[in-house]
């Protein structure tokens, strides 16, 4: 059986105790919600914090809170499965209970929270291995190594951006919160990402990610296509998200498309929304938006399926979310 | 409420916990970096549970814990003190079969048998939340579990027999 | 579900009670109550958990192995390497070439090295860390082209050339002659990628040694029997103190069909450190166990007349077999032994070559070595039909090869039920108003096939039975029915249990099986070849028939009743004119054992023989063939290329239903099965510059469908017995899945209009095919040629219809090899003796070239 390394384990209470347990644990300890990211990580061997600090019994970070009107607050412990049946959050914010609806499977949804799933580690091929078999080539610069696999001449680490919550969070324009023992900061969820597969997140380690803002609903709406090889298990292998803000007349006044799993971060392609800010969305306008997002996504060879044929996907697939979006809620 | 554990390493000592598994309070000590999977396996002999990757990427050891359908393979044992534990070694109650588990004898649903636990803790859990799912419910609900030999086909069958049963027996009992 | 040509009953006893019947698997409610005991469910006093380092490179020398440090890890009870383990094995005795542990090279990434027995598997794991292993680096061998072309370094010192391990090269009839008479010659080139088993346990083994000098082993194996063989083999040790006990299999499907490193290691370290040794592999090392569908790489070439009438084939392979010999002899035979048997094939040519290469190796999988060549021939007819304008599934019906028939390569047909399943899926899919009509973007696609019911040759050279059944009766009532089979989840304890209670009037329940322990059963060769309901059936019958004649004939004499007027149902036994005067089964059992004593009784199977006698003829004889025929409809996204399968009708002939219910289940698992290989499931390495490493060693990465993917299936069991099967009876666990990948294939091109002549048929490579058509291309997608091999000169055989006698022309290039076997006799179901077939290959199998033995290393 693949086991977990041996780890000091802090059950923590509450956040203020969680905070105060990092800060004193130090450099090497890591925050653990539903365990579903971290815990494989360490039975491979990516992740190997000496102290992990468990989120799962603090009550404050599994409420939702808020109005549609106002803007919905999200305790970042709050799971996949409740964020994605909640009825509040389905019927308002469709986009993102869908994205939450599409992780992996049931039982892995039962205990994976929000929060884990905005902050996941980046993936690759090369990366999400076990210890043997990661000493087979050498490692790679992510953990243990010196190159990049996918790309070996590159400097930097291409793993790649693989949550379906985070790019919702960034076109819907929504925002986290983050505390440690210094302080609370909030801010977009579209600063909490890097276009780097190691540093992807401008997080601090000691931060921890307490809530996940939703903003007030009117003018927009949004949504979320996964591609993936099977219908349950799978990352994405490309995940846009859109959001679209009307004026009356059907004019769209402002837009946010956003691809996730084609960089390490989840990437923001302003030339699209530009292509149909202005406009009205109709056919020729969306395969132009859908041009514009194609160019720039550039997937590496790190998932499953051949990067040629995700690059092309992604036309196809903002072509089918704003068509989508064309259509009345 | 679970208590604090705070282990420092190198320690190979111990832990000790309890959980009601199957309805009964156990004590239990383990290496507090041990799955519930492996405490149950291993430190409670309750083998009925299976693995199959032990990176929650095929539900073989799909378990109930608080009425819901999770993966022990990825549940450090150690956070989940004082919950209560459902098994398949629990599923049958007084000598008789849950009518899940019949109908997975009757129907064939159960080919080699190692997937078989993790399909009924989770079928469990659907029919006890949802008692007549239809099938594409069925499927949604047990996406998760992977199952080499049967085609799912037999195991859809095999939940709607029992749904119809539990149903039909419920409204016996109201008669 | 419907059954076609349902059994017959009469009055007052049905002709078939038990047999025929849905019914629950004598371990089901094991099963679903988590009772039953997997490998890794095991535990024993004073248990060691064993973990085996392995090799980082994919071929290497081994320099230099330290085992210091590991060894003085606290917990760390015992170390070991190659070099207590000296002696090769390998599940064919021709070869020999694997070791436990690798003692000078290590030949793939995953290659055991040395082994770890500690107090518990973490210890174990960090142990296996500290172990120290220097290596000088060989080059890598990592395609069918290396294999075929690189002379240097060699994977094995043995083979046929160089890295070629296996060569076949065979003509039956005049091929050339008669292609110059067809209207229309054909050929294809087409790929199918190499994919694997993936049970949903992991192998797993638990070893005790006894201070008397006795080893026991449980292990989730499907051939008990050959595992004992290498046991006692490497380990030195007297067969009789060597017991293995086959615990029930959590998935098998070909995978567990091989004795395996880990296996014999635990036994050593069980023996070295007098303690009981446990192994639990990881899902990663799963994939290095392997022995999955070879990569093949096929070219087929079939000249027809205008009314679609095949003329001649002519058929080449190219396997890619990963770094060790496994079943890969037999592999390459397969790839062009059954292409005749569901077609008639006037002439015939097979040539096939399997390569070593640095990568886990290749053996047998559901369909051993028939998927990929079934692939090629179902689209290739598929393209033929096209061109010539006919129905795919007319011009299937109107070349089939007959039933009770030799067919150009000497195999005996018997019943032969693909006409039916034809019709029966054509009807019922209605695929005269759906093929060619459906709008675009939808389709169906046809495809047949056929299967063995168990291989006619052993894989050593003996004259004993293939299965051995023993029962005891008691005084109880009780039966306990004792066979070598093993349950892999398909149900073989069950069909003992339900044939002998057929023949004892009793109910499965008053059964006691007994299966798969070396000590306490007779030997059953083992859960492969879909041989076991055929095998373990007809012995079981035979035991059966011999206890009721023995308790018949004491019920007999009590009664004054004829022992031929007896008649054994509803655990009694009476007189079939007067059900009054009879008597319970038990008191006719307590009869019996006054009258003779203990009351027992064996029976036991060996497959008759089969006509062919050339060298080659031992792959591809079996007592009876199954035959399937798939019909699937797919939805073809044109802008992304990803195919959906909403359903899939099948209809196959099992010739008759021991249970309906497990064959239901088995069509339907190979379904599931056949979908995953057509639609996603890959073995696939990364390149030489990243050391050949498994692309994705992992259930997230290695796709199976999930329930989404998973089809709506009709089956369709056409009953049609087949004499030689118990009760009639065929094989049904391999058949179905083999017409599964061609019927998706060529119902995408029904849909979208374009060929994908590889398996997978990923969504790129349909979406690649369509953009081409657009283009004005040719709308494929596929491998455009076969490499250039020089294959040996052709063993002729003339055909049944030329006159021929089953063996080689004279001046054949083999006579070096058994010419003499035939002489050796073997024993039919009944016990008579006859002589052994196709002798030749299978001394070649079992390791009687001398020559080639002599050249074979010490490693």
């Amino acid at each position: 059986m693949l086991r977990l390394p041996r780890f000091r384990l802090l059950e923590a209470r509450s956040v203020d105790e969680a905070v105060r347990f990092r800060s004193d644990a130090g450099d090497g300890a890591s925050y653990v919600a539903g365990g579903t990211d971290l815990y494989p990580n360490m039975k491979r061997r990516q992740q190997m914090p000496h102290t992990v600090i468990s989120l799962g019994n603090i009550p404050e970070l599994e409420q939702i809170t808020g109005t549609p009107q106002a803007g919905l607050t999200i305790g970042a412990g709050v799971t996949l499965t409740a964020l994605a049946q909640h009825p509040i959050v389905a019927e308002h914010y469709p986009a993102v209970s869908h994205a939450a609806s599409v992780v992996s499977t049931p039982l892995l949804r039962n205990m994976s929270t929000i929060g884990g799933n905005l902050l996941l580690d980046t993936r690759c091929n090369y990366y999400d291995q076990t210890y043997e078999w990661r000493k087979a080539i050498d490692f790679c610069m992510k953990k243990d190594g010196a190159i990049c696999w996918v790309a070996p001449s590159s400097p930097r680490c291409w793993a790649v951006q693989s949550s379906d919550g985070a790019p919702v969070a960034v076109a819907l324009g929504a925002e986290v919160t983050l505390r440690s023992a210094g302080g609370e900061r909030r801010i977009p969820a579209a600063a909490l990402y890097n276009n780097d597969g190691i540093e992807y997140l401008t997080k601090r380690p000691e931060e921890l990610l307490v809530a996940y803002h939703l903003p007030a609903i009117g003018g927009w709406r949004a949504t979320y296509h996964k591609l993936r090889r099977r219908g349950a298990f799978d990352f994405p292998v490309l995940g846009v998200a859109a959001r679209i803000d009307f004026a009356g007349d059907g004019m769209v006044t402002d837009a946010r498309i956003v691809l996730g799993a084609v960089a390490s971060y989840p990437q923001a392609i302003d030339a699209a929304a530009a292509a149909i800010i202005g406009k009205t969305l109709d056919a020729t306008t969306i395969g132009a938006a859908a041009d514009a997002a194609y160019r720039p996504a550039k997937p590496m060879d790190n998932t499953d399926f051949t990067l040629g044929w995700r690059k092309e996907m992604v036309r196809v697939y903002v072509q089918r979310a704003l068509q989508e979006l064309t259509h009345p809620a | 409420m679970s208590h604090p554990v705070s282990i420092e390493p190198p320690a190979r000592l111990k832990i000790q916990a309890a959980f009601i598994v199957n309805g009964e309070h156990c004590e239990v000590a383990f290496a507090p970096h041990k799955t519930l999977l492996e405490v149950l396996r291993e430190d409670l002999a309750l083998t009925g549970t299976k693995h199959g990757c032990e990176l929650g990427e095929c539900g073989t050891c799909t378990i109930i814990v608080d009425g819901t359908p999770i993966l022990s393979c990825l549940a450090l044992a150690a956070s989940y003190a004082n919950r209560r534990i459902d098994t398949v070694e629990g599923m049958a109650a007084d000598g008789a079969l849950h009518p899940l588990q019949d109908a997975f004898a009757e129907l064939g649903a159960a080919q080699c048998g190692y997937c078989t636990p993790g399909f009924l803790m989770t079928a469990r859990a659907l029919l006890d939340a949802t008692p007549r799912p239809s099938r594409n419910e069925i499927k949604d609900a047990l996406s998760g579990n992977l199952c080499r030999c049967t085609g799912y086909l037999k195991i859809y069958e095999a939940v709607e027999l029992a749904s119809e049963r539990i149903a039909r027996a419920g409204a016996a009992v109201h008669d | 579900m419907t059954e076609v040509a349902a059994t017959g009953a009469a009055a007052p006893v049905a002709e078939l009670r038990v047999v025929g019947t849905p019914r629950r698997k004598v371990d089901a409610t094991a099963k679903v109550t988590g009772e039953l005991r997997f490998a890794d469910d095991l535990v024993l006093p004073r248990m060691l958990h064993c973990k085996l380092l392995r090799s980082r490179l994919p071929h290497a020398r081994i320099v230099r192995v330290d085992t210091t440090r590991a060894a003085a890890h606290p917990g760390v009870i015992a170390v070991m390497t190659g070099a207590e383990l000296a002696i090769p094995f390998g599940i064919l005795p021709v070869s020999q070439d694997e070791h436990a542990l690798c003692r000078d090279v290590v030949r793939f990434v995953g290659d055991p090295v040395a082994a770890v027995a500690a107090i518990d598997e973490d210890v174990a794991a960090e142990a296996c860390d500290l172990i120290d292993v220097e290596y000088e680096q060989l080059p890598a061998i990592a395609s069918i082209e290396d294999g075929l072309s690189m002379r240097e370094p060699l994977i094995h010192d043995y083979g046929d050339d160089a890295n070629v391990h296996k060569r076949v090269a065979l003509e039956f009839g005049d091929v050339d002659d008669a292609m110059a008479t067809a209207d229309l010659v054909r050929e294809d080139v087409f790929f199918y990628e190499g994919n694997t088993h993936l049970p949903m346990e992991q192998h797993a083994s638990l070893a005790q040694w006894s201070a008397d000098g006795k080893i026991t082993i449980w292990s989730s194996t499907q051939t008990p029997h050959y595992l004992h063989r290498a046991i006692a083999k490497v380990l030195e040790m007297p067969p009789a103190h060597v017991r293995v006990i086959a615990t029930p299999n959590g998935g098998g499907f070909g995978g567990k069909s091989d004795p395996f490193n880990h296996e014999i290691v635990v036994c050593a370290l069980a023996r070295k450190t007098g303690r009981p040794v446990k192994i639990c592999l990881t899902r990663e090392e799963v994939f290095y166990c392997h022995r999955g569908r070879h990569p093949t790489l096929m070219k087929i070439k079939t000249g027809v007349r205008k009314d679609g009438g095949i003329v001649a084939m002519d058929f080449t392979s190219f396997l890619d077999g990963g770094a060790y010999g496994s079943y890969g002899v037999a592999s390459t035979y397969y790839t062009g032994a059954l292409q005749t048997v569901t077609y008639k094939v006037p002439h015939y040519r097979f040539r096939g070559a399997r390569v070593f290469t640095n990568k886990p190796p290749c053996g047998p999988k559901r369909g051993h070595g028939t998927p990929q060549p079934r692939f090629a021939l179902e689209c290739h007819l598929d393209k033929i039909a096209d061109q010539l304008g006919l129905d795919p599934a007319e011009m299937r019906r109107s070349n089939l090869q007959p039933a009770n028939s030799v067919t150009a390569n000497w195999l005996r047909i018997g019943s032969m039920g693909l006409g039916a399943c034809i019709d029966a899926t054509v009807t019922k899919s209605d695929w005269k108003n759906k093929h060619r009509k459906l709008p675009f973007g939808r389709g169906v696609g046809i495809a047949c096939s056929s299967y063995i019911s168990g291989a006619g040759l052993p894989i050593y050279w003996n004259s004993m039975p293939h299965s051995g059944v023993q029962l005891k009766l008691d005084r109880s009532g009780g039966v306990a029915c004792f066979c070598g089979s093993t349950d892999i989840g398909q149900g073989s304890d069950s069909i003992l249990a339900y044939i002998v209670a057929e023949i004892l009037g009793i109910e499965p329940v008053d059964i006691r099986v007994v299966t798969g322990d070396t000590d306490l059963t007779p030997v059953d060769l083992g859960s492969y070849s879909s041989r076991v309901t055929m095998m373990s059936g007809n012995a079981a019958i035979q035991a059966a028939e011999r206890a009721r004649d023995q308790v018949a004939s004491a019920v007999a004499s009590k009664l004054g009743v004829p022992a031929s007027r007896l008649t054994f149902a509803h655990r009694r036994v009476f007189d079939l004119q007067d059900a009054e005067t009879g008597m319970s089964f038990a008191e006719a059992v307590q009869l019996a054992e006054s009258k003779f004593g203990t009351v027992g009784s064996t029976g036991s199977y060996t497959p008759p023989r089969s006509p062919g006698r050339y060298k080659g003829a031992g792959v591809g004889p079996s007592p009876a063939y199954s035959y399937s025929c798939a019909i699937a409809e797919v939805e073809v996204d044109p802008e992304t290329g990803i195919v959906r399968v909403p359903k899939i009708w099948l209809a196959h002939d099992v010739g008759q239903s021991i249970n309906p219910t497990l064959v239901i289940g088995q069509v339907e698992g190979s379904v599931y099965m056949g979908l995953g290989e057509i639609l996603m499931e890959e073995m696939t390495y990364r390149d030489k510059q990243r050391n050949v490493v498994h692309h994705h060693p992992s259930m997230l990465e290695y796709k199976s469908p999930t329930t989404w993917e998973m089809c709506d299936v009709e089956t369709i069991l056409i009953n049609d017995k087949d004499p030689q099967g118990p009760f009639g009876g065929k094989e049904a666990g391999q058949g179905p899945l083999l017409p599964v990948m061609p019927a998706v294939a060529n119902a995408v091109f029904d849909a979208v209009g374009v060929r994908v002549d590889e398996v997978p048929c990923s969504p790129h490579k349909v979406l690649r095919a369509l953009r081409d058509k657009m283009k004005g291309k040719e709308g494929r997608f596929g491998p455009g040629s076969v490499p250039e091999y020089d294959f040996p000169d052709l063993t002729r055989v003339p055909t049944p219809a030329q006159g021929g006698n089953g063996r080689e022309s004279v001046g054949r290039a083999h006579s070096e090899v058994g010419g003499d076997q035939s002489s050796v006799t073997n024993r039919d179901s009944a016990g008579n003796p006859v002589e052994q077939a196709g002798e030749t290959t299978a001394a070649e199998i079992a390791g009687l070239n001398s020559e080639r033995d002599s050249r074979r290393g010490s490693r």
